[in-house]
C-alpha cells in the first residue's frame, strides 16, 4: 500500500494511445522491481515455513520487529538522497531510549510529556551534526562516525551501564499496543475492519481526483480497463491485510504511526517544494546552489529530521523491550542504510523513494522473520542479508545501465 | 639558417562535430623560441597536445617529424623519452608532496624499488639552481607561491633531459615579477640549446622573447613570422590572430535601448582561498533596457568571476561596491536574494552547475522558481507539466517530452532547457555566461534568436563571450575586461576584432599608462 503507483510514470510514454499492461511494468520495473522481489520473497518463505510467515499473529510480529528499522529508514533515506550517510542513528536512539527511561521510571515523568521532551533531544542532535556536516562542511561519514561513538558512550554513562525497567503500560503501549475496539464484541476486531474500508474509499477517492486532473490537463492516462483493474487489485490488498489483523488483536497502534509517517514523508518528497530541494542538492549541489536552493539549510535540517526519527525509534525500541539498555540500537544505522540501498536510493545522492526504503526495510524484515521460522542461525542470516544487499544494489546498476 | 628541430606537416583531428585542427603545420627551428598565438578555440592546446602524445597517433592524420624522424607517439611516456615535455595550464603537481618528490615523480631515483633519497636531493638541488629557485628540495609545493611552483615544473622538464619545452600558457597566473623571470629563464634555457613552444595570450611578452610566431586561427595555420631584429609589434600579431569574415551568423535585431536598469559601482572581490590576490578591480558597469551588453575578455580575465560575484556574491570574498536597479541600491547577500530582485546567471559549465543531469526537463526548468507552480509549498504536478511543455515548444527543445532526463540532451538541447530555466524565473536582468560554448552551429543560431527575445521583451542582457565574433554580431555595448578590470568600453559600431583585442591584452603597466593619457 505504501507503493502506491505514480502517475507520471504512465504520462511519460510515448504513444498517445493509451497504455497497455505490459508497457507500464516496463517502464516501471526498476522502480518496482524490488517491489516485486518482495512479494516473490514473502511467497517463497510462505512456502518454505509452510504457512507460518502470513498467519495473522506472524505478520503482526513482522510489522512490531521491524517498525522502528522502518522509521530509521525513512530518515536515512533523505539523507542519503542529499549524498550523505548517517552512521549515529542506532547510537542516537540507544542515547534517547535511556533518557525516556530516566524520565519516566526513574522521574516519573508523564508519558507524553516524556515523550516529547525525548523528541525535541532528538531534534537537538540532529542539529549538533547538522551543523558540523552543513556548515562547517565535515563529511557526514566523519560528523555521524563521531557522534556513533559520542552518544554510545552518552548512553552507557546516563545508564551507569545498567538497564533501568520496566515502563509503565501507557509508554510500553506505543510498540505493542493495539487500536481498541469499542464495536467488537472480543471475535473479529471490527474498527479495523472497519478502518480498512475506509482507507479504501479514500484511496479512490484521491484516485480518481488525479485521474480527472489529468484528464482535465489532457495528459494520456491509463486504459480505463487498466485504472479499475488497479483499484479493485489495491482495494483488495488493502482489505484482506486488514481482515487478517482483524482475526488477530487488530491493527497495531505502531503500524498506524508508520503509516502516517510514510504517508507524510512520501508526501513532502513528492509533492513540496521542500522535498524537491532535497533530491536537487542530491542531484547536483552547486547546480541546486546556483539555481537559488539554499542548500545549507536543507541539509541542516534533513540531519535535524533524522534526528527526531532516531529518537522516535530509541522510543519504539525501549518500549518494544519494556527496559532502557545501554546495548540497544546496536547496528540500527546498517539496517537502516542497507534498507535504503535495496529500496534503489542511489549511494551518490539524488535518487531514492521513502516508499522504497519501506520496501527494502520490510525485505530484510520478512527473511529475518522467514529464516528465523525456518530455524537458521544468526550466522547464516547475516550472511544471506549480506549478499541479498549486494545482489540487490548490482542489480539497480545493470539496471540503469541497461536504461542508458 | 639552422635546420628543424620539430616539423608538424597537415596534422588534422577532428572531435565530434568539429574540426578542432585543419591541415596544420608547424616547423620549430632547433634552439628557438617559438610562439605559437591564436584565439581562445584556434587549436593551440589541442596541437601541442597531439605532439606530446596526449592524443595518440591513429586519433590524427598528418606527420611529426622530431630531428627528422618520423613519431607516432602512443602516450606521453614515449614523447618524453625523446626529450619533448609539455607543462600544462594547470601544473601538474601535488601539493602535498615535497618539491624533489614531485620533481621525480614518476621517475623516481631508486634501485630495485628502493628511493635513493640522497641522490634524490642533490640532483634535486643542481636543478632548482638552474632555474634559479632557491627553497629547500623538501619544501612542499603548497607552501610556494604559484610562480614557484611554475619554476618547479621547469626543473622537473630539465630532470627529464628535454630537448623541446612546451609551455601552454606559463604567465597566466604570474604576477610581472615572477613572469618577467620565468621569460629571462627560457632566455637562459635557450643560450643552453633548449628549444621552446610558447602559447601565450600575452603579446608583449611573445614580441620580447619569441624568435619566429606561428599564428592559428579556427584550427589553421595562417602564417609564421620570423622575428627579426628590432622585434615585431602586436598590432602585427593581432591583425593575423582575428581578421576572419563575418557571414551572416547572427539574426537581425532592431535594437530599442531605454533606460538604466542595473548599474555596478567600484565592485571589487578577493579570490576566495588567496584573501590578498584581487581578481575584480574597481569593476562600474551599467544595463540599459532591451540592450545586450558583451564582456570580452581572455580566459582568466575574471568575467565570470564577476558575473558570479554579481549574482548573489557566489564567488569571491571580501566583495565591494554596489549594485543598482531602477536607481534603486540592491541588498543582495545570496542567491536567493539575487533571484528574487530579477537576476538570473546562466552558467558556462552547464553540466557542472547548470543542470541536475539525473533529472528530467521539467524538474530542471521549475527547480529556479517552485513557489510560482506551488500553493502553500506544495507543487502542482499538472501545471509543472504544462509549464515546461510550453517552454519545450516555446524554446524548441527538441525531445519527445518533458520527462526526458537531461543528461540524454545534447549539449544544445541541454542549454535550451538551462536557459528555459532562468527565463522560467522573470528576471529582468539575464547574465549569459558563453551561452554558446560547445554547441553546433544550428542551436547557436536558436540560442541567438532567444537572446534578441529576451532583449525585444525589454530585459537587460548581459553576453560574456570569448568568440570575438559572438560579442560583434550580438551586442549593442561591449566592456572588455583585462585581469579583472574593465580596460575599454565601445559602442557596437566602434567596435572592430582589432581594438577589442587591444584592451583584452592591456597588462596592469599599460592601463596605467593608458589612463593617463586619457585623462591628458
Amino acid at each position: 500500500m505504501s507503493m502506491k503507483p505514480q502517475i507520471q510514470n504512465d504520462v511519460s510514454l510515448e504513444n498517445k494511445s493509451t497504455t497497455s499492461i505490459l508497457q507500464v511494468l516496463k517502464s516501471n520495473m526498476r522502480q518496482y522491481g524490488m517491489f516485486f522481489a518482495l512479494v516473490l520473497i514473502i511467497l517463497l518463505f510462505q512456502l518454505l515455513t509452510e504457512g507460518i510467515l502470513l498467519k495473522p499473529l506472524n505478520i503482526t510480529n513482522i510489522i512490531l520487529q521491524n517498525s522502528y528499522i522502518l522509521v530509521l529508514a525513512i530518515g536515512m533515506v533523505l539523507v542519503i538522497i542529499t549524498g550523505h550517510i548517517d552512521l549515529s542513528v542506532g547510537s542516537i536512539a540507544a542515547f534517547v531510549g535511556a533518557i525516556s527511561g530516566i524520565l519516566i521510571i526513574n522521574h516519573n515523568i508523564p508519558t507524553i510529556l516524556a515523550i516529547l521532551i525525548c523528541l525535541i533531544i532528538g531534534a537537538v542532535i540532529g542539529a549538533w551534526q547538522g551543523f558540523w556536516i552543513a556548515y562547517v562542511k565535515i563529511p557526514a561519514f566523519i560528523v555521524t562516525l563521531a557522534g556513533m561513538l559520542l552518544f554510545r558512550g552518552a548512553t552507557m554513562l546516563v545508564l551507569d551501564g545498567q538497564s533501568i525497567a520496566p515502563y509503565p503500560k501507557s509508554f510500553q503501549g506505543i510498540s505493542s499496543g493495539f487500536i481498541p475496539d469499542p464495536i467488537g464484541n472480543g471475535g473479529l476486531h471490527i474498527l479495523t475492519i472497519l478502518l480498512g474500508l475506509v482507507f479504501s474509499i479514500i484511496y479512490i477517492l484521491m484516485e480518481q481526483r488525479n485521474r480527472k486532473n489529468q484528464l482535465r490537463y489532457d495528459f494520456e492516462v491509463s486504459s480505463n480497463g487498466l485504472y479499475i483493474g488497479k483499484l479493485v487489485g489495491i482495494v483488495a490488498l488493502i482489505n484482506i491485510f486488514t481482515y487478517v489483523l482483524a482475526t488477530y488483536e487488530g491493527i497495531p497502534t505502531i503500524l498506524i504511526i508508520l503509516f502516517t509517517l510514510i504517508l507524510l514523508y512520501t508526501f513532502v518528497m513528492k509533492k513540496t517544494v521542500m522535498g524537491r530541494h532535497v533530491y536537487a542538492i542530491g542531484g547536483n549541489e552547486k547546480a541546486a546552489s546556483l539555481t537559488g536552493v539554499k542548500t545549507k539549510k536543507v541539509t541542516f535540517l534533513v540531519f535535524v529530521n533524522m534526528g527526531v526519527l532516531s529518537a522516535l525509534s530509541g522510543i519504539i525500541f525501549a518500549a518494544r523491550l519494556n527496559a532502557a539498555t545501554p546495548k540497544a540500537g546496536n547496528l540500527f544505522e546498517l539496517d537502516a542504510i542497507a534498507a535504503c540501498f535495496i529500496g534503489g536510493a542511489s549511494a551518490y545522492g539524488g535518487i531514492g523513494t521513502v516508499g522504497g526504503a519501506i520496501v527494502g526495510g520490510l525485505v530484510m524484515g520478512v527473511m529475518n522473520n522467514g529464516m528465523s521460522l525456518m530455524g537458521l542461525g544468526i550466522d547464516w542470516q547475516q550472511g544471506i542479508k549480506g549478499l541479498v544487499l549486494l545482489l540487490a544494489v548490482a542489480f539497480d546498476i545493470y539496471n540503469k545501465n541497461k536504461a542508458s | 639558417m639552422s635546420k628543424f628541430i620539430l616539423e608538424m606537416i597537415g596534422i588534422t583531428k577532428e572531435f565530434p562535430g568539429v574540426k578542432a585542427l585543419d591541415n596544420v603545420n608547424l616547423q620549430v627551428k632547433e634552439g628557438e623560441i617559438h610562439a605559437l598565438c591564436g584565439e581562445n578555440g584556434a587549436g593551440k592546446s589541442t596541437l601541442m597536445k597531439v605532439l606530446s602524445g596526449v592524443y595518440p597517433y591513429g586519433s590524427y592524420s598528418g606527420d611529426i617529424l622530431f630531428k627528422g624522424n618520423t613519431c607516432q607517439f602512443k602516450d606521453i611516456k614515449q614523447s618524453e623519452k625523446l626529450g619533448i615535455v609539455i607543462i600544462h595550464q594547470e601544473l601538474a603537481l601535488i601539493p602535498e608532496l615535497s618539491i624533489a618528490e614531485n620533481i621525480f615523480l614518476g621517475n623516481e631515483q631508486s634501485r630495485r624499488g628502493i628511493i635513493n633519497w640522497n641522490e634524490t636531493t642533490v640532483k634535486t638541488k643542481k636543478l632548482l639552481k638552474t632555474v634559479g629557485l632557491a627553497e629547500s628540495p623538501s619544501t612542499l609545493i603548497t607552501n610556494i607561491g604559484v610562480g614557484k611552483q611554475q619554476l618547479v615544473e621547469i626543473a622537473k622538464a630539465l630532470s627529464k633531459e628535454v630537448k623541446l619545452l612546451i609551455l601552454d600558457e606559463p604567465t597566466a597566473a604570474l604576477n610581472e615579477d615572477d613572469s618577467e623571470n620565468l621569460l629571462n629563464l627560457l632566455l637562459h634555457l635557450k643560450k643552453q640549446g633548449i628549444t621552446s613552444i610558447i602559447i601565450s595570450h600575452k603579446l608583449n611578452e611573445i614580441s620580447k622573447v619569441a624568435d619566429a610566431i606561428t599564428i592559428l586561427r579556427d584550427g589553421q595555420t595562417i602564417e609564421t613570422i620570423d622575428v627579426i631584429d628590432g622585434g615585431i609589434s602586436e598590432d602585427r600579431i593581432i591583425k593575423g590572430m582575428v581578421g576572419r569574415d563575418l557571414t551572416n551568423r547572427y539574426p537581425e535585431r532592431v535594437s530599442n535601448i531605454g533606460e538604466v536598469i542595473f548599474a555596478v559601482e567600484n565592485w571589487n572581490v578577493y579570490h576566495p582561498l588567496h584573501s590578498e590576490r584581487k581578481i575584480i578591480d574597481q569593476v562600474n558597469l551599467t544595463i540599459k533596457k532591451g540592450e545586450v551588453v558583451g564582456i570580452a575578455g581572455l580566459m582568466g580575465a575574471g568575467r565570470t568571476e564577476l558575473a558570479m560575484s554579481i549574482f548573489g556574491k557566489s564567488y569571491g570574498q571580501k566583495i565591494s561596491g554596489r549594485l543598482f536597479k531602477h536607481g534603486k541600491e540592491l541588498d543582495i547577500k545570496n542567491i536567493p536574494d539575487a533571484i528574487n530582485n530579477g537576476l538570473a546567471y546562466v552558467t558556462e559549465d552547464r553540466k557542472q552547475y547548470g543542470l541536475i543531469l539525473i533529472d528530467d526537463i521539467k524538474t530542471n526548468i521549475t527547480l529556479s522558481n517552485l513557489e510560482k507552480i506551488s500553493k502553500t509549498k506544495v507543487v502542482n504536478q499538472h501545471k509543472e507539466v504544462i509549464e515546461a511543455e510550453s517552454f519545450r515548444q516555446k524554446m524548441n527543445i527538441k525531445t519527445p517530452s518533458v520527462f526526458q532526463k537531461t543528461g540524454n540532451l545534447s549539449g544544445g538541447n541541454q542549454q535550451k532547457v538551462v536557459l528555459s530555466k532562468w527565463i522560467f524565473s522573470d528576471p529582468d536582468i539575464l547574465i549569459l555566461d558563453e551561452p554558446t560554448r560547445g554547441i553546433d552551429v544550428g542551436a547557436k543560431y536558436e540560442i541567438y534568436t532567444i537572446i534578441n527575445q529576451l532583449a525585444n521583451e525589454d530585459k537587460g542582457v548581459l553576453l560574456i563571450s570569448s568568440e570575438l565574433p559572438e560579442i560583434l554580431g550580438m551586442c549593442d555595448r561591449i566592456y572588455v575586461m583585462s585581469e579583472g578590470r574593465i580596460t575599454g568600453e565601445l559602442l557596437k559600431d566602434d567596435a572592430t576584432q582589432e581594438n577589442i583585442m587591444k584592451y583584452m591584452t592591456y597588462e596592469r603597466g599599460q592601463y596605467h599608462e593608458h589612463e593617463a593619457a586619457n585623462s591628458k
